[in-house]
């Protein structure tokens, strides 16, 4: 066992750039630890992501089959609002009315929509400014300047695609993805 | 504190000492734990267990922390949230069955700790207070496992906090009406698991500043050493650091490697399976047995069988239940004294031939036997050999002890730390 007057007595090589191999070992030790840390921190910190029953909710199925034109349903999907509404012709005519290339958020209905069902307007109820949730999907309620939504939190006005027109909100109401699997039910997610 | 001889903090970096100026933390741990702290040169592994005791602390802590993250305190959800952390939520089961086994390793390592502490005599002078500190710590360790466990509202859980509170009962006069307001209620409720995960969460800080005062007290006099001879010259010490930091880190490795062998490979293997029954208040379990590390104090609870009063009169002084419950809690509380019911000057048990003896044949067999009938049924020969052994663990520090303190005839110690270690006796003066 070495002690610490051997320790002491003991002279170093030393290689001509002065580098120990004393050195090596250091940051061998060091970084090994630093590789141990990170998987260590992984699991700790990855805990925190959404579980498997929340990731379990990732889909729903609606019957749209009530919806009269000019009508909208709220529902939820993944704990946040999600607003159906049925375009009367005269909605999607001013909608495609429009030049794109003046929106903030350049898209037409069509990106929006599924093809063959352009009054089928599905788009998250949470406005792109701060999250809250515009009006205009329930009845009476304000539908904004252009007949869309209107989010009265900030003034953000959006237009019967859900497009963004007037106010604070960065982007058009996001449309999550969804599949028409009938004619009337819609799948969400 | 310590030595004159210790190494000085130096700041090299300017920014290190603009803090040093303002706040001299980094100060603090250097001569904590860091080159400023002088250690006897000659420590064995057995004084690895006190950081690593610290390190079991701190994965209870993390891990407990992320588990209230996923937890529900209710006595309907409590149970579903476990299993909610054990399946849905992200490596949840390596979580909690890390939290599980922590807790058996943290005792495991305290317990060496301890014997260690015994063994080599450091709840002598002029180390008292860090002992008296040890038995607190302990004392809220045995609390804060016991809230925790019954947090997963399993059958062990509910009936473990039926019977713990019980113990309180068996107070003359107060007992019934303490136990009702421990519990919240008549029997163990969700009034019951609110507190219990309240005060779960907030024993282990108290824990820790406890650890802090252990430390601060030990660092007065400084470490003991396996000879017991007291630190005399330079030559005794070594820096904790790179010294005793390389020599912990190593022990540290093969704490971990045990430690990760059981959460991975047998997770299950410390734990009672009945825990994996929801509580049902209307049932209870065969036989009700604490977790492991308690096992010897529930053996001195269960040892008492016998009401004491004055022989044929009827007359009951004290009831075998109340004997029981006083002897579980002075069987810990008696460590409190040791520091003055052992008078022999010498520390270390390595130079007391006679007390070696009975502290290796005696106490240690002692303690096993208790632990093993801990967990055995309450019948016999169980009930017999956890009396013998509950009396001889009484006599051993009451009795034993301070006779062999004056009668031993102790080996010679030798000079000095250096000299034990290398031969030569210390150079005194000009070393």
């Amino acid at each position: 066992m070495a002690t610490v007057e051997q320790a002491e007595s003991m002279t170093e090589t030393v290689a001509e750039d002065g580098v120990r191999r004393r050195d090596f070992i250091h940051i061998a030790a060091v970084s090994w630890a630093g590789v141990g840390a990170a998987a260590v921190a992984l699991p700790l910190l990855n805990q925190m992501g959404a579980s498997a029953d929340v990731r379990a909710l990732a889909s729903i199925e609606v019957d749209v089959a009530a919806i009269e034109p000019g009508q909208a349903i709220k529902t939820s999907w993944r704990k946040q609002p999600v607003f159906i509404r049925n375009l009367t012709p005269a909605e999607v005519a001013d909608a495609n009315k429009v030049a794109v290339g003046t929106l903030r958020d350049p898209q037409t209905l069509a990106d929006r929509t599924k093809p063959g069902k352009e009054n089928w307007l599905i788009t998250m109820g949470v406005c792109t400014h701060l999250g809250c949730v515009p009006l205009g999907a329930a009845a009476g309620e304000v539908k904004g300047e252009f007949g869309g939504y209107f989010c009265p939190c900030h003034g953000s006005h959006y237009d019967t695609a859900g497009r963004i027109r007037k106010g604070p909100a960065p982007l058009n109401l996001q449309v999550p993805e969804f599949a028409f699997i009938s004619d009337t039910v819609v799948k969400i997610g | 504190m310590s030595f004159p001889w210790a190494n000085e903090y130096k700041p090299q970096h300017p920014v290190m000492q603009w803090v040093d100026e303002r706040l001299p933390l980094p100060r603090f741990v250097y001569n904590a734990i860091g080159g400023g702290y002088p250690v006897p040169r000659n420590l064995n592994y057995f004084w690895n267990f006190g950081v690593l005791s610290g390190v079991a602390l701190m994965i209870q802590i993390i891990t407990g922390i992320i588990l209230a993250m996923h937890y529900y305190a209710s006595i309907d959800g409590a149970f579903n949230s476990v299993e909610h952390i054990m399946r849905d939520v992200n490596g949840g089961w390596f979580i909690r069955y890390a939290h599980m086994n922590g807790a058996s390793f943290f005792f495991i390592v305290v317990y060496i700790h301890i014997f260690r502490g015994l063994f080599y005599g450091s709840y002598k002078a002029p180390r008292e207070m860090v002992w008296l500190l040890g038995v607190v710590i302990f004392l809220l360790m045995m609390a804060t496992g016991f809230m925790g466990y019954v947090l997963p509202w399993g059958q062990m859980s509910y009936w473990g906090a039926q019977v713990i509170t019980g113990f309180f009962s068996a107070i003359p006069v107060v007992g019934e009406p303490l136990r009702q307001w421990l519990l919240g209620g008549y029997a163990p409720d969700q009034a019951t698991l609110n507190r219990f995960f309240s005060l779960h969460y907030l024993l282990p800080f108290v824990i820790l500043g406890t650890i802090i005062l252990h430390v601060w007290a030990l660092h007065i006099p400084g470490s003991s050493n396996p000879t017991g001879v007291s630190v005399k010259a330079e030559s005794d010490t070594v820096p904790f650091h790179p010294y005793y930091t390389a020599k912990d880190g190593f022990g540290l490795g093969l704490f971990l490697l045990a430690f990760v062998a059981v959460t991975f490979f047998s997770p299950n293997m410390l734990g009672h399976p009945d825990n994996y029954i929801p509580a049902n208040p209307l049932s209870t379990p065969a036989h009700i047995v604490p977790e492991w590390y308690y096992l010897p104090f529930y053996a001195i609870l269960k040892a008492f069988t016998v009401d004491f009063g004055i022989p044929f009169t009827g007359i009951v002084i004290i009831p075998a239940k109340l004997m029981g419950v006083l002897a579980m809690f002075g069987s810990i509380l008696l460590l409190f004294f040791l520091p003055w019911l052992d008078t022999s000057p010498v520390r270390s048990g390595h130079y007391r031939p006679l007390f070696r003896k009975f502290f290796l044949f005696g106490l240690i067999p002692s303690v096993l036997a208790l632990g093993y009938c801990g967990m055995m049924p309450a019948e016999q020969p169980y009930v017999m050999i956890s009396q013998i052994a509950a009396a001889y663990y009484f006599a051993h520090f009451l009795i034993i002890l301070p006779i062999v303190s004056r009668i031993e005839k102790t080996l010679p110690l030798p000079n000095s730390i250096t000299e034990a270690v290398t031969g030569k006796p210390l150079e005194t003066a000009a070393a």
